[in-house]
Formats: structure tokens, sequence, C-alpha cells
């Protein structure tokens, strides 16, 4: 399988909130990443989860894949799955495929703290 | 002319190669050139969709075939694929890809014919198709329309493990609607589903002359049966197809009658 060229680093934006800061690729060789992000959240107890796409280099096909498992397993565990930070092509993409219906979209960190509120 | 950092460089570079390979947003596709031999049906004015606005529960279904003791790259079994996928599939399925070919944004016209009895196979017709959602020198994924019998993505892809070039068909699906999920369950629709792929890889390891041994591999993603969902049934294209192929005789005669006038 191609090699990961992402980096996640997880951090806590409150006790019930989670922020996961994207770097790189997101393809299928983020899947381990990308879970292992999601597990340590869980962990301590996230009911929100927050994806930071500003650093988001690119994304394929697949890597929309890994977010809709990822969706899946946030709404079976009753989290909340948030992105901010896409650009307004990824935006469109999200739209595309639909994910928009299910991940809400916010422009900034702020913004998606606010709407938890 | 300014200095350009090469990390800026880099994300344009980024940019671009994403915004080529993604098909543009569109709310409902627009056909407007149908191949020879293809019918448009169940698609115009159609939105697509995904796994999660599917019905049944949600699989991940993965299938593979090593093309042991070739060397080819990824990227040259892809573009021989793309070049190709029509021709691999099995001869009940009738595929037609636009003249562009798998490109992002165009459309596959499919006519197919679906289970009717247990290990009976095409009584019932369907033509619908899908749209390439997104396509790289390494993979291509394609996108499901509403009243298709699955809603999701299906990626094929190709690339290199422990030395040895892999070509994968991976599907992140749900079945549509209660009569297609019936019809996956009881009907021998899974089956049906898994022999076309099976099929496929099979026919693209022959094409590079390997006896390939397809391997599966199913994951269930969400177990959960989406109800709100139920209501796709208005738009499932077997139904509509049989309609369209009902009332044949009736759209022969009226456009008989139109000539005399």
């Amino acid at each position: 399988m191609p090699q990961s060229s992402v980096k996640m680093q997880v951090r806590k934006a409150s006790d019930q909130t989670i922020i996961v800061d994207i770097q790189g690729e997101i393809t299928s060789a983020a899947e381990n990443l990308l879970m292992d992000a999601y597990t340590q959240a869980t962990t301590v107890g996230a009911r929100n989860i927050l994806l930071n796409f500003n650093d988001l280099e690119y994304m394929n096909s697949s890597g929309i894949g890994l977010l809709v498992t990822l969706l899946i397993r946030a709404n079976r565990q009753q989290q909340r799955l948030v992105a901010y930070g896409l650009s307004e092509h990824y935006r469109q993409i999200f739209t595309l495929t639909r994910l928009n219906d299910a991940i809400a979209i916010y422009s900034n960190e702020q913004e998606a703290l606010a709407s938890l509120n | 002319m300014g200095n350009i950092s090469p990390e800026t460089e880099a994300t344009e570079k980024s940019v671009v190669k994403s915004e080529a390979s993604w098909a543009e947003p569109v709310s409902k596709l627009t056909i407007a050139d149908v191949p020879a031999g293809a019918i448009s049906l169940n698609l115009d004015g159609h939105q697509v969709v995904g796994p999660l606005q599917g019905f049944g529960p949600m699989w991940q279904r993965t299938y593979r075939v090593r093309l042991s003791g070739v060397q080819v790259s990824p990227e040259e079994v892809v573009r021989d694929w793309k070049e190709n996928f029509a021709r691999f599939q099995p001869s009940e399925n009738q595929f037609y890809p636009s003249l562009a070919g798998i490109q992002p944004g165009e459309v596959i016209f499919i006519n197919t014919r679906l289970i009717y009895f247990p290990g009976v196979r095409g009584l019932v017709p369907m033509k619908s198709g899908v749209m390439v959602l997104y396509s790289d020198p390494e993979m291509f994924t394609v996108m499901t329309p509403e009243g298709f019998p699955i809603s999701g993505w299906n990626t094929f892809s190709a690339f290199i493990e422990d030395g040895c070039t892999v070509a994968q068909v991976q599907g992140l699906v749900r079945t549509t609607d209660p009569i297609y999920e019936f019809g996956f369950r009881f009907m021998g629709g899974e089956g049906a589903e898994d022999k076309v792929w099976f099929h496929v890889l099979e026919q693209l390891a022959k094409h590079w002359g390997v006896q390939g041994q397809v391997q599966f591999h199913k994951v269930l993603i969400d177990p959960c049966i989406q109800w709100s969902n139920a209501k796709n049934i208005w738009k499932n294209a077997a139904i509509r197809t049989f309609f369209y192929v009902l009332a044949s005789p009736f759209r022969w005669g009226a456009r008989l009658f139109k000539n005399r006038i």
C-alpha cells in the first residue's frame, strides 16, 4: 500500500471536545493514523470531534471513504463529527459526495467550537 | 516576479492535481451525449448518491488479485483498466463509457439484468449508469445515481504490495431501497455482485497473462438499516426500467402514428 504522508495531532479543546489537526494527504494510507486519532479522542471521553483541515494538502476518493467510516463509528458512539478549515475545492467535494449531509462544515475553529454550544 | 516558497508551490500543485482528479460538483446529472448502443434511462435529472444516502447495512467489500510474475506498474494497470473497463465486464453487464472515457464527471451507461429467482440471473432488466467521481493515474472511483441497486462508491485501483502489483476493487456501499435489500439478501443479489467483480479481476489478470486468484474480504461498517431512506423505492431503476420496457410497444405505436401524420 502507498506510504502515508500525513500527520495528525490530537488536542483537547474542552472536557468533551477534541480537535484532530490534519496535516498532509488523506488517502487510504492515512487509515491507521486517522483511526488512531479517533481512538485517542474516544479514550478521553470526547463527545465532539473536530477535524481541522487547514493544513490538508490533498484528499482522494479513498480519503473520503475513510471519513465516511469515521463518521459511522462516531455516530454509533453518539459522538458529533464536525469539520473546519476546508478549502473551497474540498467543500465542493463534500457537497458532491453528500458528506455535508452528515458532517457540519465551518470556516474556522471559533465557528466550529461555537456551534457546539 | 515574486519568490514562491517550495511549500506554496507544492500546495498549488496539490490543488491543481486535486481539481483535475475530481468531478465538478453537480446537483443533478445532465445527460447530453449517449454512446451508440446505450439507453439513457434513470440518469438524467437524478442526483448522485453516496453510501450515507442508501437503505441497507453499509459494507466495505474488497476484491483483489495479485499480478504475480508480471513486470507492470500500478499506473499501467489502471491506464489499461480504464481503456478496457467495459470489456472486462461479464457478458450480461453491458457498460458504455462516454466518448471521453473514464474521466471525472463522465457517465458510464449500464444495461444489465437483475435477479428474480434464486440462482437465476437476468429476468429483470435494469438500465442506469454511474458517474466517474474521481480519477488519477493509480485509481478511479464511480458513484451511483438515485435508483441504482447500490448507493455508494466503487474504487478501482492498483498498487505495489510485497514487490507485486495488485489490482483491487473496493466498494463502500449500501443497498438503495427495501426491494434491492431483499434481492441482495434473499434472491442471490449479493452473490451475483461478488461474481461480477471476481469476473472483472480474473479478466484483468488474464489480460496481463496471469491466472489470477481473486481474494475477497468484506467488513460490515454499519449494521443499521436506514428506514428513513425506504422512500428511495420511488426511484428504483429496475422498476422504472420494467415499466419502460412494458411501455415499448405503445412508444413504437405512437412513433408510427406520428410519422404517418
